[in-house]
Parts: structure tokens; sequence; C-alpha cells
């Protein structure tokens, strides 16, 4: 097959690949681009490890081909730092040790910014249902939880 | 996954061309909207050479039509995009708390209610909804476009009645009138990111006393394809849905259902689910159409 040029905007930079059409777009952020903290779990959609934001909207980037991504805006984990450091979702985590292996902390980021740039003040319930897709297997969830509960609040009002 | 050339129509005469060429060809050609069913399947067991068709830049498929007498959802549409339109979660909070159902939030923001239908699947939540709401399949062809009843679009597991060069390009359904709702409840083990075990959609319009002057009941995840039951709205017309009526409307779901056993369920199980599931949502279409 022939590979098809692809322009896209990924964390606010312009980039362009060069992609066959079965390579999906997590393919081409791990391979083709090396971000990879974009993680690899089921391949089926049915995870999150592989969550980013394609035009504002959170998508498993394994359900979506690099040629659909065509004229898009992509974010990833690796846009969340800013220069100063982490991003309060990760300090969070960090400080709530929500998370052990980590294979699913990228997407699980990724989802919470997605949740609270939505809903800046989601109750427990919200936050368990808009986080559903993400599975993790070490942490049993409540950490996490009552992370994105304290990313919410700091950013809110930043100590 | 297996290789395959893709190819991303700008308007639907070019998407028809591409069509209308696989077929005259013999070729194998396969529509994508959202991809979620679609790639799982590309990747899995059948890898075969294929044309994928994106039909997601067409503008006839990313339309929302609200008006006074029709609603038409165009069949690229995601459900995170229907569920944040308000008129639309009004006017058929049924169809829309069934589109809500289907994976997670990230599948939410790819799947489209077109695509579960077209996918067919016996279990698909939005399918019973659709028929319940009185959807119709806008198909688009080499001879123009035609339309179909959802209930009749579905011919088999996995099979629709899409024929060669043929796409689906939205959904139409009449704009409910005054005391008219739908409701769809499924059943799973679960809470949530789960495949119906059994489904109900009904939509009733209620008369200014409360009796019930139309409905309509379909049932899902019961039977090779989800299916309309007459006989389950035969029970609620003229009825004040009452429990004896909802009682009836159950047990006519329960008739009509032929479902298998599976780890999700048995046959005797879904039977028995599928009525209770006909009662409450009954219940609910009634409450909501009394506003």
């Amino acid at each position: 097959m022939n590979k098809v040029q692809v322009s896209t905007s990924i964390n606010g930079e312009e980039v362009e690949f060069l992609c066959e059409p079965q390579e999906t777009l997590l393919d081409v952020l791990r391979e083709t681009l090396d971000k990879t903290g974009t993680k690899e779990g089921c391949s089926t959609g049915d995870c999150g490890a592989c969550s980013v934001m394609l035009d504002d909207r959170l998508v498993c980037s394994c359900l979506v081909l690099g040629v659909e991504a065509q004229g898009s805006e992509i974010s990833t984990i690796e846009g969340m730092a800013g220069g100063d450091g982490l991003h309060p979702i990760q300090q969070k985590f960090l400080e709530h040790a929500a998370l052990q292996c980590g294979i699913c902390t990228p997407g699980l980021i990724v989802a919470t910014k997605a949740l609270l740039d939505k809903n800046p003040d989601p109750d427990e319930e919200t936050i368990r249902y808009w986080l559903a897709g993400n599975l993790c297997r070490c942490t049993g969830y409540d950490k996490i939880v009552r992370a994105v509960q304290d990313a919410a609040k700091e950013l809110a009002h930043p100590a | 996954m297996g290789a395959f050339a893709y190819v991303a129509p700008s308007n639907l005469e070019e998407a028809l061309a591409v069509l209308k060429e696989h077929a005259s060809a013999g070729t194998r050609a396969q529509l994508l909207a959202g991809g979620t069913d679609l790639l799982v399947q590309l990747r899995s067991a059948d890898k075969t050479p294929r044309t994928i068709v994106d039909i997601k830049k067409l503008a006839e498929t990313n339309r929302i039509d609200i008006g006074s007498a029709e609603v038409y959802i165009g069949s690229a549409i995601p459900s995170a995009v229907l569920n944040e339109n308000t008129e639309l979660v009004a006017l058929f909070p049924g169809l829309l708390e069934a589109a809500d159902l289907i994976g997670s939030t990230q599948i939410q923001g790819r799947a489209t209610v077109g695509g579960n239908l077209c996918n067919a699947s016996p279990a698909g939540d939005s399918i019973p909804a659709m028929i319940a709401a009185g959807g119709v399949c806008v198909i688009a062809g080499a001879n123009g476009t035609r339309e179909l009843p959802v209930e009749d679009f579905l011919t088999g597991v996995g099979k629709n009645a899409l024929e060669p060069g043929e796409l689906l390009l939205g959904l139409k359904f009449k704009r409910p009138g005054p005391r008219t709702a739908d409701a769809y409840l499924r059943f799973i083990p679960r809470t949530e990111m789960d495949i119906a075990v059994a489904g109900c959609g009904v939509s009733v319009t209620l008369d200014q006393n409360g009796t019930c002057t139309a409905a309509r009941v379909a049932i899902g995840a019961v039977a090779p394809t989800a299916l309309l039951v007459p006989a389950a709205a035969d029970a609620l017309i003229g009825s004040k849905l009452d429990e004896d009526a909802l009682a009836a409307a159950g047990a006519a779901c329960t008739a009509a259902s032929s479902p298998i056993s599976d780890k999700r369920g048995t046959v005797e199980y879904r039977r028995k689910v599928v009525a209770v599931l006909c009662r409450r949502a009954a219940a609910i279409a009634r409450d909501r159409a009394k506003g």
C-alpha cells in the first residue's frame, strides 16, 4: 500500500507524517512520531490507555486511523506539563499515589483533563462514570478518584 | 490489521461513485463512520482486502436538522455530540439515553447511532430505541435516495438492507407531538460498559386524560435482530398505562422474543427480563409524556 501524507497539529505544533491506511493514530504516535507517552493496552477500545484528545473530543487512539486524523488537532499526554513543571492533574496523581504500574496513567490524566475542562466541579459519580472507560488493574480506583477531586479543587483555587 | 485502501470522499457524488465502482467490479468496499466496531473487526478475524470508504466528510451525514415536522440525524454524528444537543435530548430522551449507554466516554466521542444500526448487532442499544421512536433510514444509492423503517433495515445478525453501492445518510423521525415521550432500558450485570442482556424501547402518546393513543415497543438482544412488537403496543393503546396494561405489554415482548443462551443470560432469563424492562420503560415513557 502507498503511504498517505497526513497534516495535523499535535500539542499545538504542526506535524506532518506518512502512514499506511491500516496504521492507527496510536501506531503513528508511538512508532512514527516517538510519542510513547500514549500507551497501548487492549487495542479494542475497552481500556482507555491510548486516550488522546482529537479535535477537543476524548477518543481511543487505537480506534482512529492515522489517515482519519488529517486536518485534526490532537493533544496527548506529552502536551500536559507546562514549561514550569507538572500539570496540576499530574501533580495530584503523584500526591495521592493514584498509580502503581503506570500503564493506565497517561490515559487517565488525559481523560481527567477532558472532564475538568468540561465540568470543573464534578461529583464522585460523574467522575466514576466519565472514567469508566479507563481501566486500572492496580489501584482499585479510589486513589484515582481522590486525585481527580483534589485536582478539580486545585484548578478552581490554585494554592 | 490487514492492509486496505482508504478513501474519504468530500461529497456524496464522489462517495457514490466510489461505491458504484466497487459494486460493478465486484470488489469489496466497506463504510467507515466512527470506526469503533469496524476497526476492531479489521483487527480480528476478517482481514480480506477491501477499500474503506470514510463517510465523515459528507454534508448529509454530518447534519442535525430539528424541524417543526421532522428531525434528521446524520449517520456520522458521534453520540457525544447528540447528547450535547439539549433540544434533541428533550425531544427523544429514550433514544438519547440509549446512545449514551453505548461504551465509554472515549467510545461516545466516535461512535454513531447510524453505525450502531449498520453494525446490526442483536444487542445494539440504540436500535430498539430508534425503532420505538419511529426512525426511518435515509439511504443513498446510484438511483437516488430511498427510505426504509429501521425495523425493516435489519436483516440478520450483523446484516442490514444496504445494497452494494448504497450508504446510510441518516435517520429521520417524525417530531414528537404533545404528550409524546420515549424511554429505553437495558439490563446488564454491571452499571457501565457492558453489552445488553436484554433491552426495550418504548414510545407513547397520551391524550389529555392520560389515555394512551399511540405506542411503539421494540426489543433488543432477545432475537437475531431488534424487533418491533406490535402486540405490545396494542396492549398499551387505549389504556391508562396502568399495571395491567404494562404487564400485558411485557408478556407480548416475552412472546415475541426468541433469545439464545450464552454467558450473559439464558433463554428463560432473557424472556423474563425483557418483560420487566418493557413494563419499566413504558412507565418511564408514560411519566415523561405526562410532563
